[in-house]
């Protein structure tokens, strides 16, 4: 009996502490964004004078930091670039990546093993920055947005999550479609689509916020500005700290915001996927479940 | 045997021509963006001149790699890329397991989901901002150079322009984005576990430390084991994008991995066919270390990739 009651006790010491590591955790997770979401809204000379933590609006609430940004014609450019990479993205990858999944997934097709092998292989080995850049370069697709959505269009785990997931769809329903007069791609795109649209939604997710924060390609293959996504000009914001504002109209008052430009536009390009994901979350749980344990 | 073959494949064309005809797209995409690469690693063996191509270029053999391996920069970035690889693997993948068990182990289901909706959030950051508010907190006057000076009681200085501050802020960021995301995959695992096999255990009379040894762990290891592959497999790839965000020269003895070498050879001193070479060497490293961990896994433990 008393044995038990130890026990107990231990454990109630563990989760005691247990908790509050948790809640630690969170607190370390979620403090560094409330940061710049408040410094982002704070009196300019009070942020730049600060060195710690800040968890209320220093000073007086203010929106001119936004009214800066929202000023900064680049920024409007780089968001435009972004939807329309977003949204491209996502029709040209879903459509393929469901002819990948639904062909692969044929036993009729004698070809679909040696497809397969085409496409693993590419998980093994790769040619690497300097020789895609080269077929990039040859196709003549440097410096159009091509060049954004091309060279991404398929990827591997998409295909095999796909694939899976019409797997486990039974044949009879595509047998009993062929039957009443379906053709292929009626089979594929009203049949087979409507049953694996879980995982359809959880690959459209996968590439929009990928696209969404995406920049390297956009390094290699762009120089012109106004085919940049939002997180080229991230870049030269906050890393290159490159000045915001043409010298035209650098008065003293506007120079004051200055510092508050990186946390607005830091806002203004995350809020969204922050606002989106927790509502989405069950669906990248089963993605990423499918992906890495049947893969 | 041969035209046997044909007339099978020829039936298999006219019974699903539309699925060979779909197959196209792929098969070009497969091609043109993944085997052309694969051929054109040869310019790795070419002072290759873009105007020419791969096959106007003058050859030069091994040229470029003994330029690479007997150059000072072999060392450093080679040292470099194991450095921040394996220091990656040392904390970074345990992290998200062990999260995952403490996590399993709070009881309250409402306190349990906000947690882990909270531990997901830095994943959805992008890797420029991600970058960006490191620069912001590391530079003189941010809240970790401030927070280190006074634990050290030296004045705050821009710690990004430390060689020696490098490792740490990569590695600590790191798991700072992908604690949460990363637990993901075992928590789902781990809610999967046979609830009678603890019940079973504790009227044998084993404590929770015991259950978690001898149920959680061994009931999760196959996943473990593929998350393991996956890692070892990009071992020299991991993290270009965002050294190439935070490095500076100041910083390159520890900085500088072969990816970012290979990018600035290739588009900054446009030295085509040697960055190649670099980047060659990095890809077969790579292959080799993903088909021997894979090779070790299916050996030990029957979970395997391919």
């Amino acid at each position: 009996m008393a044995m038990v009651e130890k026990k107990s006790l231990s454990r109630k010491v563990f989760q005691f502490f247990n908790i509050i590591l948790m809640v630690l955790i969170a607190f370390v997770c979620f403090i560094p964004i409330w940061h710049v979401l408040m410094a982002s809204v704070s009196d300019p000379g009070l942020v730049d004078r600060s060195n710690g933590l800040i968890l209320t609006p220093l000073g007086s609430f203010s929106l001119n930091g936004y009214r800066y940004v929202l000023s900064y014609k680049n920024v409007w450019i780089g968001y435009r670039n972004t939807l329309v990479y977003v949204v491209a993205q996502c029709l040209i990858t879903g459509v393929l990546t469901v002819i990948a999944g639904y062909i692969l997934s044929r036993k009729r097709f004698r070809f679909r093993k040696v497809l397969m092998g085409i496409i693993t292989f590419t998980m093994l080995f790769n040619g690497g920055m300097i020789p895609t850049y080269m077929v990039v370069r040859d196709l003549h697709m440097l410096d159009t947005r091509w060049a954004m959505l091309i060279p991404s269009a398929l990827n591997v785990f998409f295909i095999i999550i796909m694939r899976t997931s019409i797997q486990e769809i039974p044949d009879s329903l595509e047998e009993s479609a062929t039957i009443d007069g379906a053709g292929e791609l009626t089979v594929m795109f009203k049949i087979i689509l409507p049953l694996v649209k879980a995982t359809f939604a959880v690959i459209l997710l996968f590439i929009a916020v990928a696209k969404w924060n995406e920049w390297f390609p956009a390094l290699l293959y762009l120089s012109d500005n106004d085919l940049y996504p939002l997180q080229m000009f991230l870049r030269d914001i906050l890393i290159k700290q490159t000045d915001f504002t043409s010298s035209s109209d650098a008065l003293d008052s506007t120079q004051l915001y200055k510092v508050l430009v990186k946390y607005c536009v830091i806002v203004v390009s995350t809020l969204p996927v922050l606002c989106i994901y927790p509502f989405v979350q069950k669906y990248f749980v089963t993605g990423v479940m499918i992906g890495s344990v049947k893969g | 045997m041969k035209k046997g073959f044909l007339e099978i494949a020829v039936k298999d064309i006219r019974r699903n021509k539309i699925l060979y005809l779909l197959s196209i797209p792929i098969i070009l995409w497969y091609l043109i963006f993944c085997y052309r690469p694969m051929v054109g690693v040869l310019m790795a063996f070419q002072n290759f001149n873009p105007v020419k191509g791969i096959l106007g270029s003058q050859w030069v053999g091994m040229k470029h790699f003994v330029d690479f391996f007997t150059g000072i920069y072999a060392w450093r970035t080679i040292r470099n890329t194991l450095a921040l690889s394996l220091l990656d693997l040392i904390f970074n993948f345990p992290a998200p397991i062990i999260f995952a068990l403490m996590l399993n182990e709070v009881k309250n289901r409402y306190f349990k989901k906000t947690v882990q909706t909270i531990s997901y959030m830095p994943y959805f950051i992008s890797m420029v901002v991600m970058c960006g508010i490191i620069v912001d907190f590391t530079s003189a006057g941010g809240i970790i150079s401030t927070l280190v000076a006074n634990l050290t009681g030296t004045a705050s200085q821009n710690l990004l322009g430390d060689p020696a501050c490098f490792r740490p802020i990569y590695i600590i960021s790191n798991i700072w984005q992908g604690l949460g995301y990363g637990s993901i995959i075992y928590i789902a695992a781990l809610a999967g576990v046979d609830q009678e096999l603890y019940e079973a255990a504790t009227i044998d009379g084993a404590g929770r430390w015991k259950q978690t040894l001898h149920i959680t762990i061994p009931s999760i290891s196959s996943t473990i084991i593929i998350m393991l592959i996956l890692k070892m497999g990009s071992m020299l790839s991991v993290g270009s994008e965002k050294v190439l965000l935070l490095y500076s020269p100041s910083t390159y003895e520890t900085s500088d991995i072969i990816s970012t070498y290979v990018y600035r050879m290739g588009f900054e001193s446009y030295n085509y066919g040697f960055s190649t070479a670099v980047g060659l060497f990095n890809s077969v490293v790579n292959t080799i270390f993903l088909l021997t961990t894979n090779y070790f896994a299916g050996k030990y433990s029957e979970t395997s990739l391919f």
